[in-house]
C-alpha cells in the first residue's frame, strides 16, 4: 500500500498526501481504457505509441496473450489502459476471449469496468475487423475505432471513407500511423471525450436477431448455437452493408505479393524443403555469428579475473571474486551472443507472418501425433525459452490438446541448453567435418534438437492416446499477409529477453555460484603430497605434483564433493564421475548453471599460473584417479543427452504449475521427463562402449 | 456442393454452415457466412489443410472442416 502512494505521488506531483489518500479511497478516480483488436492489426504497437510500454510485436494470430496494461498520458488526463489479448470474436470459448470478456463485463478484480474501448480495425482487412467491433458495440460501452495499416491500405489503392465508416458506426474512427504517432492526438481526445460522454449507437443488427437473451450478458446467454450462429450472420450482414458504403477496393497488389511469395513458401515440396533450410540457417548462422563475440567476451572475463587476482591480496576474498563469481556468471555470460541471435530470428519468423505458415505446413504431420498446428507457435518459442512457449499454449482452446503441448514443450531444446551443447561440441568435436565440409558440430547439435523433437512427438502420440485422449482440435487460422518486421520492435524484443538473461545470471547464477563455490571451498583440507626420499623429480615437477594434489583433495573432502561422491553410484552407469554429479545436482536449478558450476569446480585452488587456461582445456585434461581421462567424446554425447530430455529448470516447474493449475501433472512432467534422461543417456554411454567408442 | 469439392483457383458462394458447434460457429465467426463468395487458393503439402481466401484475407482450415461449408457457383 505504501508503495503504491509513493507511485502514485511520483505521477502526480503536485499533488498534496490527502488528495492521494482519497484518491486510493475511491478508485473510479480513474479512466481505465481497453484496448481491444484482432491479432496482427496493429494493437500492440499502438499500445507502445500510446504508453511508451515496451512489448512484444507479432504476426503470428495470438501471440499477445497476457493482459498488459500502461499509463496513458494525454494533456492534462491521465488513463490506465489495458491491453486485451488479440481477439477475432468475444464468444467466451478460448482463455483470450474469457479474459476479455472479464474485462469487458467488469469482472477482472481491482479492474472496473472500461469507459471507453478502442477498436483498433487493420484497414487492409476491414470486414473481418468490423465483427469484433460489432461485439464490442454490443457490451453497451463507448466505442472509438483506430484504424491502423493505413498506408498499406493506400498502397493496395483501397479507398476507405472515414467519415461515412464513422457515420454509419455511429463512432468515432480515427486514422492513426502509430510508428510515426500520426493521428494520436486526435484518438486521445476522441476516446477521453467518449469515456465522459458515454453514448452508446444504436445497433440495429440487434433488431435482426431479437430473439437473444437477457442484454447485460450477451454472448454468455447464447447456449444455443442455432442463435447464435443466426446473431453472427446478423452482424456480418449490417457489416456487408458498411463496407459497400465505404471501401471502395481498386486492386490488391499487396495481396499478390503475399500470394505470390506463397506460391513458393508454402509449395508442396518447396515448401518444406525451405522450411528445414530456414531452421538449418537459423542454427548455422547463430553458431558462425555468435563465435567472434564470444571469444572476446571470454578473453574479456580472463582478464578481469587477472585484474582481481593481481589487486587483491590472495586469500579467501580473491578466491571468491575470481573462481566463484567470475569463472561462475562470466561462463553463462559468455553465451549472450548465441541467445540474442536465437531471439533475433525468433522475433523475424514472427513478425513476417512465417510462423503461421509453418503452422500450415506442419499441421497435417502434427495432427497425426495428436497435436495442433497452433501447437507450432508454443512449440518453436519453447526454442528461445519454454516458459514463453507455455504460456503461449493459452490460444489453444481444447484443455486436454493444451496440456499436451505444455507436458512437450520443455524437450524443445531451449536457449539455456546451448551454452552445454556448445561447450561439449566445442571441447570434444570442434574442427572435424561430415562429407568434407559440414561441420560436425553443427550436426551434433541438429541432432540433439532432433531427439528433443522427435521425443515430444512419441510423448504426445502417446498421451493424446492414453492420458490426454478427446477428438482431433479444430484447425481455423488466418494466414496474415506478410509484412516487413518493425525493426526497432524486433531489436527491442530481442534486447528485453537479453536483459531477462542477464538479470538472471546476475541474480540465481550469481547466487547459485556463491554457494557452489563455498560448498567446494570447505571444509579447508590441509595435505601434503608425501615425497618419498631419492625421487629423481625436479623441483619443479614436484612442486606441481603437491598443487594438484591439494587441488584435488580439497574438493573430495569439501561439502560438494561429498556430495557428489553420494550421487556417483547413481550416475556411474552414465559415465559420469562425482565432479560431473556436483554439476548435474546444480544444474537442475536452471541449466546453463552446469557450465558456471563446472568453471568453478575445475578453477577451485588453482594456481594464477594456470589462470588462462580455458573451461574447455580444464575439461579435457580431467584425470580419474587411475589416469584415466574423465571426459571422453562418449561422456560429452551422453551428457548432452541426457540435457535434451532431463526437466532442469524451476522456473519452467513453477510456470507449467501455474498454467497447469495441477502439482499432479507437474510432478508428472518433472518425472517422467528426468526418468526418460537417464533411461536415454544410459543407452547412450552403454550402447556406445559396447560399439567401442 | 460442398467445398472440399472446389478446385483449387476457383470462386464460389457460401450457401449454408452446416452443423451447431464449436467449429461452425468459429468459421462463422471468421466470416463464412452464407453469400460470402470464397475461393480455393491451395492445398498444404500433406493434402490438408486448405487455404481459402475471403472478404480480402487467408484463412487455412483442415478439409474436416471445410466439409461443413456449402457452396454454389
Amino acid at each position: 500500500m505504501k508503495t503504491s502512494v509513493v507511485v502514485e505521488s511520483r505521477e502526480s506531483k503536485p499533488a498534496s498526501l490527502s488528495t492521494e489518500k482519497s484518491a486510493i479511497r475511491t478508485p473510479k478516480s480513474q479512466i481505465v481504457i481497453a484496448l481491444a483488436g484482432n491479432p496482427n492489426a496493429g494493437k500492440t504497437t499502438l499500445f507502445n505509441a500510446l504508453t511508451g510500454l515496451k512489448q512484444k510485436v507479432a504476426n503470428y494470430p495470438g501471440v499477445t496473450v497476457e493482459r498488459k496494461e500502461g499509463t496513458w498520458k494525454s494533456g492534462e488526463q491521465t488513463a490506465r489502459l489495458i491491453d486485451l489479448p488479440g481477439l477475432y470474436s468475444l464468444d467466451v470459448t478460448s482463455i483470450d476471449e474469457q479474459i476479455a470478456h472479464d474485462v469487458l463485463t467488469g469482472k477482472v478484480v481491482n479492474l472496473q469496468k472500461p469507459d471507453a474501448v478502442i477498436a483498433v480495425v487493420d484497414a487492409t482487412n476491414i470486414e473481418r475487423n468490423l465483427y469484433l467491433v460489432t461485439q464490442l458495440l454490443e457490451y453497451k460501452i463507448p466505442v472509438v475505432i483506430a484504424l491502423t495499416m493505413v498506408d498499406l491500405a493506400e498502397k493496395q489503392s483501397l479507398e476507405i471513407d472515414t467519415a461515412k465508416l464513422s457515420e454509419l458506426l455511429e463512432v468515432p474512427v480515427i486514422a492513426v500511423k502509430a510508428g510515426q504517432k500520426q493521428g494520436i492526438a486526435e484518438l486521445s481526445e476522441k476516446t477521453f471525450e467518449a469515456a465522459q460522454n458515454h453514448s452508446i449507437p444504436p445497433l440495429p443488427w440487434l433488431s435482426e436477431a431479437e430473439f437473444l437473451g437477457s442484454e447485460d450478458d450477451i454472448h454468455l446467454s447464447l447456449s444455443d448455437n442455432a442463435a447464435a450462429n443466426r446473431m453472427i450472420f446478423a452482424r456480418y450482414n449490417f457489416i456487408s452493408d458498411v463496407y459497400q458504403e465505404t471501401v471502395k477496393p481498386l486492386n490488391t497488389t499487396e495481396r499478390g505479393v503475399s500470394e505470390k511469395i506463397d506460391t513458393v513458401l508454402t509449395h508442396k515440396f518447396f515448401g518444406l524443403v525451405i522450411l528445414i533450410g530456414v531452421l538449418l540457417l537459423v542454427f548455422q548462422t547463430i553458431f558462425s555469428w555468435a563465435e567472434l563475440p564470444m571469444s572476446l567476451l571470454e578473453t574479456g572475463f580472463g582478464a578481469l579475473s587477472e585484474f582481481f587476482k593481481a589487486q587483491l591480496p590472495a586469500g579467501i576474498l580473491a578466491d571468491l571474486i575470481t573462481d566463484g563469481i567470475i569463472a561462475g556468471v562470466g561462463g553463462v555470460l559468455v553465451f549472450l551472443p548465441q541467445i540474442l541471435l536465437l531471439f533475433l530470428f525468433i522475433s523475424i519468423l514472427e513478425d513476417t507472418g512465417y510462423m503461421s505458415r509453418a503452422a500450415f505446413l506442419l499441421d497435417k504431420l502434427m495432427s497425426k501425433f495428436g497435436l495442433h498446428g497452433k501447437a507450432f507457435l508454443p512449440l518453436m518459442s519453447s526454442f528461445a525459452c519454454a516458459i514463453p512457449g507455455i504460456m503461449a499454449t493459452r490460444t489453444i482452446e481444447n484443455p486436454r490438446d493444451r496440456l499436451a503441448t505444455i507436458l512437450i514443450a520443455p524437450f524443445m531444446s531451449c536457449s539455456a541448453r546451448l551454452p552445454v551443447y556448445t561447450l561439449m561440441i566445442a571441447t570434444f568435436f570442434a574442427g572435424e567435418t561430415v562429407l568434407g565440409f559440414i561441420s560436425l558440430g553443427a550436426v551434433l547439435m541438429l541432432a540433439m534438437y532432433s531427439l528433443g523433437i522427435v521425443t515430444a512427438i512419441i510423448v504426445a502420440f502417446i498421451l493424446k492416446r492414453t492420458l490426454l485422449k478427446s477428438p482431433p482440435p479444430p484447425f481455423v487460422m488466418e494466414l496474415p499477409p506478410y509484412r516487413l518486421p518493425n525493426l526497432r520492435t524486433v531489436f527491442q524484443n530481442m534486447f528485453m529477453r537479453a536483459w531477462l538473461f542477464i538479470k538472471r545470471a546476475g541474480t540465481t547464477i550469481l547466487a547459485i555460484s556463491i554457494i557452489l563455490w563455498t560448498l567446494s571451498y570447505f571444509p579447508r583440507t590441509e595435505t601434503e603430497l608425501f615425497i618419498p626420499p631419492g625421487d629423481n623429480a625436479s623441483v619443479e615437477e614436484i612442486q606441481k605434483a603437491k598443487v594438484d594434489f591439494q587441488q584435488s583433495e580439497q574438493l573430495r573432502n569439501s561439502y560438494a564433493g561429498k556430495l557428489g561422491h553420494i550421487i556417483e553410484p547413481f550416475i556411474a552407469p552414465l559415465g559420469f564421475d562425482w565432479k560431473i554429479g556436483i554439476a548435474l545436482i546444480s544444474s537442475f536449478a536452471a541449466r546453463e548453471v552446469l557450465v558456471s558450476t563446472l568453471s568453478i569446480i575445475y578453477n577451485v585452488g588453482k594456481d594464477a599460473n594456470e589462470e588462462n587456461d580455458t573451461l574447455k582445456e580444464a575439461i579435457k585434461d580431467a584425470k580419474k584417479p587411475d589416469g584415466s581421462a574423465v571426459w571422453t567424446p562418449l561422456t560429452a554425447l551422453t551428457l548432452m543427452v541426457f540435457f535434451v530430455l532431463a526437466m532442469q529448470c524451476m522456473s519452467t516447474v513453477a510456470i507449467v504449475r501455474r498454467e497447469t493449475n495441477s502439482w499432479a501433472w507437474t510432478l508428472f512432467m518433472v518425472g517422467y521427463m528426468t526418468a526418460l534422461a537417464y533411461f536415454a543417456a544410459f543407452l547412450t554411454y552403454q550402447g556406445g562402449k559396447l560399439l567401442g567408442f | 456442393m460442398i467445398l472440399t469439392n472446389l478446385p483449387v483457383g476457383e470462386t464460389a458462394k457460401v450457401v449454408t454452415v452446416n452443423g451447431n458447434n464449436a467449429v461452425t460457429k468459429r468459421l462463422m465467426e471468421m466470416g463464412v457466412v452464407p453469400g460470402v463468395a470464397v475461393k480455393v487458393v491451395k492445398t498444404a503439402p500433406f493434402g490438408d489443410p486448405i487455404e481459402i481466401r475471403l472478404r480480402g484475407y487467408s484463412l487455412a482450415m483442415r478439409k474436416s472442416e471445410a466439409e461443413a461449408i456449402e457452396v454454389s457457383e
